[in-house]
């Protein structure tokens, strides 16, 4: 299948804007602000089914539509490129390597949803990115794909890279405009969605890098041409973020529905050091993790919530029999802890009494009960929170217990681990 | 606490960011990146230059950047260590890199070596999963770690470079 996000992925200039459009860059911004009004687009986004890339799936058209055509107020569109999810690493590349689609991608959403301002809120971390992303709308203020009167279209847009600091929970949307606004990044109740009352309280749409990538190339071969690639439901290319013991961990464009298998053994060369697969966990972190007998379930929103998990945000990483799945979740119920921003009791406290419990049972002092009262902890997290990282803090930790409880059991009893990782580190 | 005046030109920068955005308080981060550039490092002296330079109160400020981990506060050393110890890392000898820095710098994870030069953290998941194991020092990413890389890249930064 030919790529469409990552098909000038290796070529060392891409990010440069000369080498974009050589590479035909910048071909579907005149097409759609000459040729289509912005409801068009939204028309054109909806019909080619694409959907949320940075976790949720929701349907893109569908959340452009939602902005009020009416309102007074000034809008916004935000790209998310807070990239936090363990084990996500596509934006990263998307934004370094091929800045300038991303940057058309976020030129055509703005003017579909009648925004004039944008930001690219990007983790701190990514300084290199930041960098990167900078220069590039610099060169297409330049050339007149940014700023006032755009290609002569009366179109203004004006885009700047907003750098977080380190917070995770920045990520969910609502924390991201709380942060923008200069506050702590603590989430907001919705209702009121951001459609209506976002950024400064104006009309905001919010997306993901990938999500925004994907425009121009619907706006170039159409929504029906999009709409064919991959599954019904869950259309187009999923980037698939690869790590842990494979032998070939890297992003690997293919089309939704493309079976886990073929993931790991084809395009990741299978497990390293000639060990068995024993767990992946499909989506990043918050997704439920999948045995070893499920690597044959298609990587795509409905088939992967079929199989009990979820796509997320389509990092796969994968283990092997020497994983212990106790270990596992006891390391992500420091993160967790670490990363609960304080608002919510139930999710501040919960992770914390979760990762003392994990850490007495990793550490050979657990108690027997202890399986229960994680469990009963998690249900008295799980959607008692203002925003889903609660649901999500609970996930390594039920989904472990759910398919690997003997390990749980052989712990307490045993005070060690079942297996034991080895040296991987030379 | 270190006295530090933020340089002239820092100053300026700041200074420029206040009205740059519909509210003054996003220009907070953005400032802070300012200074985390020139000082590597914030207290509270420098948060209330900030402040001062935003037209904003300290408190404010401080409530703010006390939220984000990213910035390291006064006391961190000259080249910052921060190991990624989440899950992708950790399946390829994230916690043996760890040990292997404590063992090399001979100080344990969040603690600055005595002549100020390292500080070793861990970290959460530094998003480069995938030639893991990863740490970044200061503002750069060092990806696919071996002891013999940890090696040179230790002795290149004692020699500076
Ligand atoms: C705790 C938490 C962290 C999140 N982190 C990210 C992130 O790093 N990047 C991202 O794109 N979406 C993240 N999301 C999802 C966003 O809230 C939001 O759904 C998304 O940016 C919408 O864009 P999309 O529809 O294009 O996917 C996170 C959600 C939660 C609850
Ligand atoms: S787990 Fe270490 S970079 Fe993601």
């Amino acid at each position: 299948m030919e790529k469409i996000l990552f098909k000038y992925i290796d070529v060392p200039d891409q990010y440069e804007i000369d080498t974009y459009i050589k590479n035909g860059g910048y071909r579907a911004l005149p097409k759609a602000l000459k040729e289509y009004s912005p409801n068009d687009l939204i028309e054109m986004v909806k019909k080619s089914g694409l959907r949320g890339r940075g976790g949720a799936g929701f349907p893109a058209g569908l959340k452009w539509g939602f902005v009020p055509k009416d309102s007074p107020n000034p809008k916004f569109l935000l790209c998310n490129a807070d990239e936090g999810e363990p084990g996500t690493f596509k934006d990263r590349w998307l934004i370094e390597k091929d800045p300038h689609q991303l940057i058309e991608g976020i030129i055509i959403s703005s003017y579909a949803i009648g925004a004039h301002r944008a930001f690219i809120y990007i983790r701190g971390e990514f300084a290199f990115g930041a960098e990167r992303l900078k220069n590039a709308i610099s060169e297409a203020y330049q050339k007149g794909y940014l700023g006032r009167n755009i290609l002569g279209s009366g179109f203004d847009l004006d885009l700047e890279v907003y750098r977080g600091g380190g917070a995770y929970i920045c990520g969910e949307e609502t924390s991201l405009m709380e942060s923008i606004e200069g506050n702590r990044g603590n989430p907001r109740l919705k209702p009121p969605f951001p459609a209506s009352v976002g950024l400064y309280k104006n009309p905001t749409v919010i997306n993901n890098v990938e999500t925004l990538s994907n425009v121009p190339h619907i706006v170039l071969n159409g929504a029906l041409w999009y709409a064919k690639i991959g599954m019904p439901k869950s259309t187009g290319t999923k980037i698939f973020s690869l790590s842990g013991h494979v032998n070939r961990p890297g992003n690997y464009e293919l089309p939704m529905g493309t079976p886990l298998r073929e993931l790991i053994y084809d395009h990741g060369g299978g497990i390293k050091d000639e060990r068995e697969l024993k767990a992946v966990i499909p989506g990043g972190v918050s997704t439920p993790v999948l045995t070893s007998q499920l690597v044959n379930v298609k990587m795509d929103f409905e088939s992967l919530f079929e199989a009990g998990s979820l796509l997320g945000s389509g990092a796969v990483i994968v283990m092997d029999e020497t994983t212990c799945m106790v270990k596992v979740a006891y390391r992500l119920s420091r993160f967790y802890e670490h990363e609960s921003c304080g608002k919510c009791v139930p999710c501040r406290e919960g992770t914390r009494w979760i990762r003392m419990i994990m850490a007495r049972i990793e550490n050979g002092k657990g108690r027997e009960e202890d399986i229960d009262l994680l469990l009963d902890i998690c249900t008295n997290i799980a959607g008692k929170t203002v925003c889903p990282m609660g649901d999500a803090a609970v996930v390594p930790i039920m989904s472990t217990i759910q398919k690997f409880r003997e390990e749980y059991e052989y712990h307490i009893k045993n005070k060690k681990c079942m297996v034991d990782l080895g040296t991987r580190f030379v | 606490m270190v006295q530090v005046m933020l340089s002239e030109a820092t100053q300026k920068k700041i200074a420029k960011l206040k009205d740059r955005y519909p509210e003054k308080k996003t220009a907070i981060l953005p400032a802070m990146h300012v200074v985390f550039k020139e000082v590597g490092y914030y207290n509270q002296n420098i948060l209330k230059q900030i402040a001062d330079l935003l037209e904003l109160s300290q408190m404010e400020v401080s409530e703010t950047v006390s939220f984000y981990t990213y910035f390291p506060r006064e006391g961190v050393g000259k080249y910052h260590i921060q190991v990624c110890t989440n899950l992708s890392c950790s399946l390829l000898g994230a916690e043996e890199l760890v040990k292997y820095l404590e063992y090399k710098l001979k100080i344990k994870a969040g603690q600055t070596t005595t002549d100020g030069l390292f500080t070793i953290s861990t970290v959460e998941c530094l998003g480069s999963c995938g030639t893991a194991p990863v740490m970044q020092i200061n503002q750069t990413y060092y990806e696919n770690l071996t002891k013999a890389k940890v090696d040179q890249i230790l002795e290149d930064l004692k020699k500076g470079k």
